[in-house]
């Protein structure tokens, strides 16, 4: 399916960026990012370190504050919203860190319990208990219930990290390079773990990778952001395939240190 | 000369930055949601496990100021004053002091390493998008912690201190433990002891402020998290000795001590 075919099966999106400029100091990061997630699509952003990846999303959760732009999540401009309604709305956006970011004072039952504790009225009528462990079984991960995070490889830390975000239901997720840092079988383990989720949950994701196999499996589109902005954006394939002497070489560049 | 301007600039960033999370500190402090629950668990991480360290040298520094004291006294003819000395010298200056310090290297260098660690590997921002507010959650309690518990751990230093100072002067002269305590506190007077125990919640938030806010804005990577536990203690020693000498100038004035 071409970019344009997915365009005209999208309805209304779920996350709209326009315009989004964030800078450090002197340093232009986001120099106008314009994107759009729709509903039961995985976004991907690929561009090198340092091209504002990781800035991008943290914008969105307004860990960080944009300079200019606007940015919609469930109809809502984020930019004005007091600080209780934007914790509601942090509830709807799951975040899965690059380095997982587990409470590491915490056992893995702590970790998962503490967003449920923090939003009791996301809990419905399940038993708080059941919750944790339907999640945790989600990631196949029941039997670490009570390890600490310190007792887990990389791989394990990111399915503990991957239950506690699902674990408020949340109706889109944010990926903050989720392979990352992991040996290729474990990365792929993180990915189809990610496309059986979607497939069960029917959330939205935004991808942020340099990683281009994840790119390649989970995206139903990719934008490649470089020089601060939107600069391409299309289906992998057609990216891949693109004559545009930048994107292409982007990809060549990308392949190349991916591949060694 | 370079040099020396902008390191003095540096000092005067460096308060403006600490006042402001001070101000910031209150701000929260006073507003709900109060998390009660983790207050009482940092009460308990910072007041329980620190009070075995607080009491051992508590009790040896009254054991050291005794053995010190008393050839000094003998030679003044005035070793019976042993206990009012030692019990006013413990309640103003030494216990609150010593336990200070114990707590500024102990829970200080601990909340920094801890918070700058969480900063470093993100769990600060992860608690933050899953609709907990951080700096409640992690700096208000722990400086409300450090506020309560520095003045229970000097009251204990202060009580375990008269009980070295009695050990050495029931082994080396004849006194028995009554008259050893009641000549101790009937030297002491309101005076000695209200400035003494209110400068201590001052210590407590002195320790507990330096801490969090050295722990919480580290610079990235496992470099930053050393550099925080190690300035929260030098900082907060530092202040620490600023905060006793205004506290003993303000008691000056009132109680004429």
């Amino acid at each position: 399916m071409t970019s344009k075919q997915l365009n005209k099966k999208k309805g209304t999106p779920l996350i709209e960026i326009r315009n989004l400029t964030k800078a450090f100091g002197n340093n232009l990061v986001l120099k106008g990012f314009d994107l759009q997630l729709f509903p039961g699509e995985n976004l991907v952003i690929l561009g090198k370190s340092g091209s504002g990846k990781s800035v991008l999303i943290k914008c969105l959760v307004r860990l960080l504050n944009p300079d200019d732009g606007e940015i919609e999540i469930l109809g809502k401009r984020i930019i004005d919203l007091d600080q209780k309604a934007l914790d509601e709305i942090r509830t709807e956006v799951g975040f899965l860190f690059q380095g997982s970011a587990l409470y590491d004072s915490m056992t893995v039952r702590e970790n998962l319990r503490f967003p449920l504790r923090r939003h009791p009225e996301r809990k419905a009528s399940a038993d708080e208990d059941q919750l944790i462990l339907a999640s945790l079984k989600s990631v196949g991960l029941e039997d670490a219930i009570d390890l600490m995070p310190a007792e887990l490889s990389g791989g394990m830390k990111r399915r503990v990290a991957l239950a506690r975000t699902l674990i408020l239901k949340p109706k889109i997720i944010l990926y903050d390079e989720p392979t990352t840092g992991l040996d290729p079988i474990t990365a792929n383990e993180i990915i189809q773990l990610m496309l059986k989720l979607q497939d069960e949950l029917g959330t939205a994701s935004i991808i942020i990778t340099h990683d281009m196999d994840c790119a390649r499996v989970i995206s139903n589109r990719v934008i490649i952001l470089t020089d601060g902005i939107n600069y391409a954006e299309g289906t992998y394939q057609e990216l891949d395939e693109s004559k545009d002497p930048k994107v292409s070489a982007f990809f060549k560049d990308i392949n190349k240190r991916n591949h060694g | 000369m370079g040099n020396i301007r902008s390191a003095v600039i540096d000092v005067f960033e460096e308060i403006g930055a600490l006042s402001s999370f001070a101000a910031r500190f209150f701000r929260a402090a006073l507003s709900r949601p109060f998390e009660g629950k983790e207050l009482v668990h940092q009460c308990f991480a910072i007041g329980y496990k620190s009070l075995f360290l607080v009491l051992a040298t508590g009790f040896i520094m009254g054991l050291v100021l005794t053995l010190q004291l008393r050839p000094t006294m003998i030679d003044f003819g005035a070793v019976a004053y042993m206990p009012d000395m030692v019990g006013i010298a413990f309640v103003r200056e030494i216990g609150p002091v010593v336990t200070a310090l114990i707590c500024a290297g102990k829970i200080g260098s601990g909340i920094g390493a801890e918070l700058g660690s969480m900063k470093v590997t993100e769990q600060i921002d992860a608690m933050e998008v899953s609709g907990t507010n951080p700096f409640k959650y992690l700096v208000v309690t722990r400086v409300w912690a450090c506020i309560l518990m520095v003045p229970l751990l000097t009251i204990s230093a202060d009580a375990v201190g008269l009980l070295g100072s009695y050990f050495i002067e029931s082994t080396r002269g004849q006194v028995s433990m009554s008259l050893y305590f009641s000549r101790s506190f009937g030297a002491m007077a309101v005076g000695d002891i209200i400035p003494a125990t209110v400068k201590t919640f001052f210590f407590g938030l002195v320790i507990g402020l330096v801490g969090c806010y050295k722990g919480y804005y580290s610079s990235k990577g496992t470099a930053g998290v050393g550099t925080a536990a190690n300035s929260a203690v030098v900082v907060s020693s530092l202040l620490l000795f600023l905060v006793d000498f205004l506290a003993v100038l303000i008691a000056d004035i009132f109680y004429e001590i």
